[in-house]
């Protein structure tokens, strides 16, 4: 087939297919805004960045940290427990089930309010778990073997 | 009819796919009873070893229509526009997979369907991008100024791929980082969950060939022969005339 210098190139531009591509065009826009709102372009703060620039208390901000060990407690409706990065600790009170695989030890990002009472409330959670996959046969041999195994950082 | 002894590339082709139903078969196994539920997600961890291999088999479906768009502007022969287009449709549809595997894995362990962080963002990015370089092919009535502005597409939309993979190493996400495909450190994954990964990418890579080597035939333009079957024609590429 010899290539056509162009001769066919006016006669057919089909409208759906214009629209498909305006519509992928605006589709990637769109999906580059919503990803940037909030604080530009930061999932989420740590324990530290959020002890140190606290914001407004009626500022909805989003904070991820390592769920401490032993500091789980159920309140009613709520949970309480604290996120930590090793540096800083920020205490959360959780309305509603934590969902997921909540658990001390791993991750987790709550998004609420940072009050000035320093408790954190949050109604949003997802748990942020590490890149380790392992049999939990594997983790409770470790654990006995040396205590906790190293926890993934957040 | 006279049935032909069978070509080559047709023996080549059954042979990839039954291949692929050998590993399909292995990953069921490994993947569902001999692979451990993971100590801390539990059950839901089995879909990594379908959901990684996706997206892993299209990021190798879009490296071909890179490398396929770039021999297109070479060369000009149309044959590696058809290799470019058939590799974009299994990329699509393997990042289309691998989104939809991540969220049914993300529900029950993360806690969501969704959310607007980077890997999944820019997940979602690399899909609309490929959707777009396929929308390209069709605006015109010329096969070369569609294949010329598809490879166009194709080589720039690449840039994707890469920042996908690091997207968990550069930004703060909610997806974990990478386990095998880090920089350094030894990969913390048990020995069978590694099996049963590995058999799903030899299973996807095998199967995404399958798909593609008959993909390539059936876009391939045919002519018919006397004894009235249409056999594949070789195209010819006259480069005096041909728009660049």
């Amino acid at each position: 087939m010899v290539g056509g210098a162009g001769t066919a190139e006016a006669a057919v531009r089909p409208a759906h297919r214009v629209v498909l591509l305006a519509v992928v065009a605006i589709g990637v826009l769109g999906l580059l805004a919503a990803s940037g709102l909030g604080n530009s372009l930061v999932y989420y703060r740590t324990p530290s960045e959020l002890a140190a620039q606290p914001g407004g208390s009626a500022q909805r901000v989003r904070l991820g940290g390592l769920v401490a060990r032993g500091s789980v407690r159920q309140e009613g409706q709520s949970v309480r427990f604290v996120l930590t990065d090793g540096a800083a600790d920020v205490t959360v009170l959780h309305r509603g089930d934590p969902g997921g695989v909540f658990q001390e030890g791993q991750g987790a990002l709550v998004e609420g309010t940072y009050a000035a009472d320093g408790v954190f409330r949050s109604d949003v959670l997802m748990v942020k778990h590490d890149n380790t996959y392992q049999p939990p046969s594997e983790v409770a041999r470790r654990s006995a073997e040396r205590g906790p195994i190293p926890e993934g950082s957040v | 009819m006279q049935t032909r002894p069978m070509s080559l590339r047709r023996r080549i082709e059954h042979l990839v796919g039954g291949m692929a139903a050998v590993a399909g078969v292995q990953l069921l196994v490994l993947g569902l009873a001999v692979a451990p539920p993971d100590a801390v997600q539990g059950q839901p961890q089995r879909l990594m070893y379908v959901h990684v291999p996706s997206a892993w088999v299209a990021y190798l479906a879009f490296g071909t229509v890179l490398v396929s768009s770039v021999a297109y502007l070479v060369r000009r022969d149309l044959a590696w526009d058809r290799r470019a287009q058939a590799a974009a449709e299994l990329g699509v549809g393997l990042t289309g997979l691998a989104i939809v595997l991540g969220s049914l894995w993300g529900r029950p362990v993360w806690g969501v369907w969704w959310t607007w962080e980077p890997r999944l963002v820019t997940t979602a990015v690399l899909l609309l991008t490929y959707v777009g370089y396929l929308a390209v092919r069709g605006l015109s009535g010329d096969a070369h100024v569609n294949a010329r502005r598809a490879a166009v597409v194709g080589v720039a939309g690449f840039v994707n791929v890469p920042v996908v993979h690091f997207s968990v190493v550069w930004w703060r996400t909610l997806h974990q980082p990478p386990t095998l495909l880090q920089a350094g450190g030894d990969p913390r994954i048990a020995a069978v969950m590694l099996a049963a990964l590995l058999t799903g990418v030899v299973a996807f890579t095998l199967g995404a060939l399958w798909l593609y080597l008959r993909r390539l035939r059936a876009l391939m333009p045919l002519a018919p022969r006397e004894d009235g079957e249409a056999v594949p024609v070789l195209e010819v590429t006259v480069t005096r005339g041909a728009p660049r």
